[in-house]
């Protein structure tokens, strides 16, 4: 007899889970008359999810068997991934009113996907893992395909279909071939086994398939194909979901599992993160240049921005490790700004995702170019805006174990991405403006760009509770 | 010939392999590529319950169940976004997927 497992540390998934299953309820029983109320109800189950994370107890608490485990780094990244899913569900509301995206399955399929973070981030054990991204990926493939009599967002659906269930297998194969020359999938006894017989070669095959279906997830060089073309077809505040809360879910995941049960093989798989890094930095600089779709330049945008999250993971320090975390956090608050802004290009109600659209913002709304030129400024690493600490951090991190080459290529490559952020804000600022956006942009979106921007304009005034927050998340994950 | 564990792993690699170059090499239809990710699962499942019978271990094979019920779950998705893909374009060509590049 198999005693109840403790059900304290898995509050905040509970409440979701609920609220998930409620929400399904209601909105089967009331059909499109419910929408408004589903909505608010996952916005309030995300936001008890959250209050509850922040309020949980300090220590590692282990439940499930040891297949679930709730400490200081899964808090820190509950929390983030929380934040940017409840911040996409507002920028998301005026967009839906107006494109006639108003079903209940919307803010139901999110909730499911953030549950599956939740998971994802507090697996300790693979197969908590496969099930939590599994419960991440499925709801995410149908809301790329959510507008479906348009031929844009189903092919964005199939496509991100067909490549990440291609990535599922890989990462499983992987996960067989560490049980099976481990002989166990436990997180804990992954790294007991390891430090007791070193690691043959099954297991080496076996992580690195894991990290190739997990560079999937995060869209690192070279498993990167997927992520243009579905941020260009899925509707736009989907892209900016996908911006968001899934990348900060799959990181922490890649974190927590080379650095817990694949902590001693260090020296394996750096070379691997160091190329997939240095790949996806060169990439992500390069090609944005020639890009002319906004969406599709924030997705290399956010491909060069997992290379240097990817830096710090690369060092495979506890400095490194708090470096990815601060980056993440500032990525957070850069990528759902920048959606935001992009949600408030529209003519005429029309949506318009062209560069050259945003030419001469800065007369015809001042406030708006503004706010998009802080967030462009600080993807570019400008001091003192945020984004220059989220690269220092990491950039840091890699000097100090050694690796200069690394940082020195970011370095480089930063100055190639500054081209076209900075470009974006000369099209504004100096080029004659063509016809004007809509006015007012919206409450909810008003609300997203000065809560981001200004997050990102006085980052550098108080950094401590992010700086101290990732240390204590960082210190956890090395015990 | 006694059957090992390595004619186990063997198989499941070579069903691995077939999986994945089904993917990338089939240029015609949408259905195939369902079928080449189904091969790929189920390679996993044939490595997984090899190593669990081998270990005398069953975490294996409750893991092999879990990838089974997550594969119909998933295929099902995919018919599903396929179908409505169909619908909105007329065809399931691999070649015709192609309203984006760059």
């Amino acid at each position: 007899m198999i005693a109840f497992p403790s059900l304290a540390p898995v509050l905040p998934e509970l409440l979701v889970l609920g609220a998930a299953l409620v929400m399904l309820m209601y909105g089967v029983f009331r059909g499109a008359a419910g929408e408004r109320a589903v909505t608010w109800l996952a916005g309030i189950a995300m936001a008890a999810a959250l209050v509850a994370v922040i309020a949980a107890p300090g220590d590692s608490r282990a439940t499930f068997e040891g297949l679930f485990v709730s400490d200081a780094f899964s808090r820190f990244m509950k929390a983030l991934v929380l934040i940017g899913a409840i911040l996409t569900l507002i920028m998301a509301q005026g967009f839906r009113e107006r494109e006639r995206m108003m079903h209940f399955e919307y803010p139901v399929l999110i909730t499911f996907a953030t549950l599956g973070m939740l998971m994802m981030v507090s697996a300790d054990d693979l197969m908590a893992l496969y099930l939590g991204l599994e419960l991440q990926s499925l709801p995410l493939y149908v809301i790329a395909a959510f507008k479906r009599d348009q031929e844009r967002s189903t092919e964005a659906g199939l496509k991100y279909f067909i490549l990440g269930a291609l990535s599922s297998g890989l990462l499983l194969y992987g996960c067989s071939l560490i049980y099976g020359f481990t002989g166990t999938t436990g997180f804990a006894g992954i790294a007991e086994r390891l430090a007791a017989d070193g690691a043959g070669i099954g297991v080496i095959v076996g992580m690195v398939f894991l990290s190739a279906g997990l560079a999937f997830k995060v869209s690192a060089v070279p498993f990167h194909m997927w992520t243009p073309d579905v941020y260009e077809g899925a509707p736009t505040p989907v892209a900016a979901f996908f911006a968001a809360a899934p990348k900060i879910a799959a990181v922490a995941l890649f974190l927590r599992v080379l650095v817990d049960p694949f902590g001693d093989m260090v020296d394996q798989w750096r070379q691997v993160i160091v190329f997939i890094a240095i790949a996806s930095m060169v990439l992500g600089a390069f090609a944005a240049i020639y890009q002319t779709n906004i969406k599709r330049l924030m997705a290399y945008s956010s491909i060069g921005n997992i290379g240097y999250a990817l830096v710090g993971l690369a060092a495979g320090t506890e400095q490194g490790v708090q470096g990815v975390i601060i980056y993440m956090t500032i990525y957070l608050a850069m990528t759902a700004g920048a959606f935001a802004c992009i949600l408030a290009m529209r003519h005429r109600g029309q949506m318009v995702e062209g560069i050259s659209d945003l030419a001469g913002l800065a007369r015809t709304h001042p406030p708006l170019a503004l706010a998009f030129g802080i967030l462009m400024f600080s993807l570019a690493g400008i001091p003192p805006l945020a984004g220059f600490f989220g690269k220092l951090y990491v950039f840091l991190a890699a000097v100090e174990a050694g690796l200069y080459t690394l940082a020195v290529i970011g370095l480089l490559t930063s100055v190639v991405g500054a081209f076209y952020y900075v470009r974006i804000v000369k099209l504004m600022y100096f080029d004659e403006p063509g016809e004007p956006f809509d006015h007012p942009i919206g409450g909810e979106l008003t609300l997203v760009v000065v809560v981001t921007s200004l997050f990102v304009l006085l980052f550098f005034v108080y950094p401590m509770p992010v700086v101290a927050g990732a240390a204590g998340a960082a210190a956890a994950l090395f015990p | 010939m006694d059957i090992t564990l390595a004619h186990y792993l063997v198989l499941a690699a070579i069903l691995f392999t077939l999986g994945v170059v089904g993917i990338f090499v089939n240029r015609k239809n949408v259905i195939i590529i369902l079928m080449s990710i189904e091969l790929m699962l189920l390679a996993v499942n044939i490595n997984l319950v090899a190593f669990s019978a081998h270990l005398g271990d069953l975490a294996g094979q409750v893991f092999a169940m879990f990838v089974l019920t997550v594969a119909a779950a998933e295929v099902s998705i995919g018919l599903a976004i396929l179908v409505v893909y169909s619908r909105a374009r007329g065809t399931i060509e691999v070649e015709d997927i192609n309203l984006m590049k760059g």
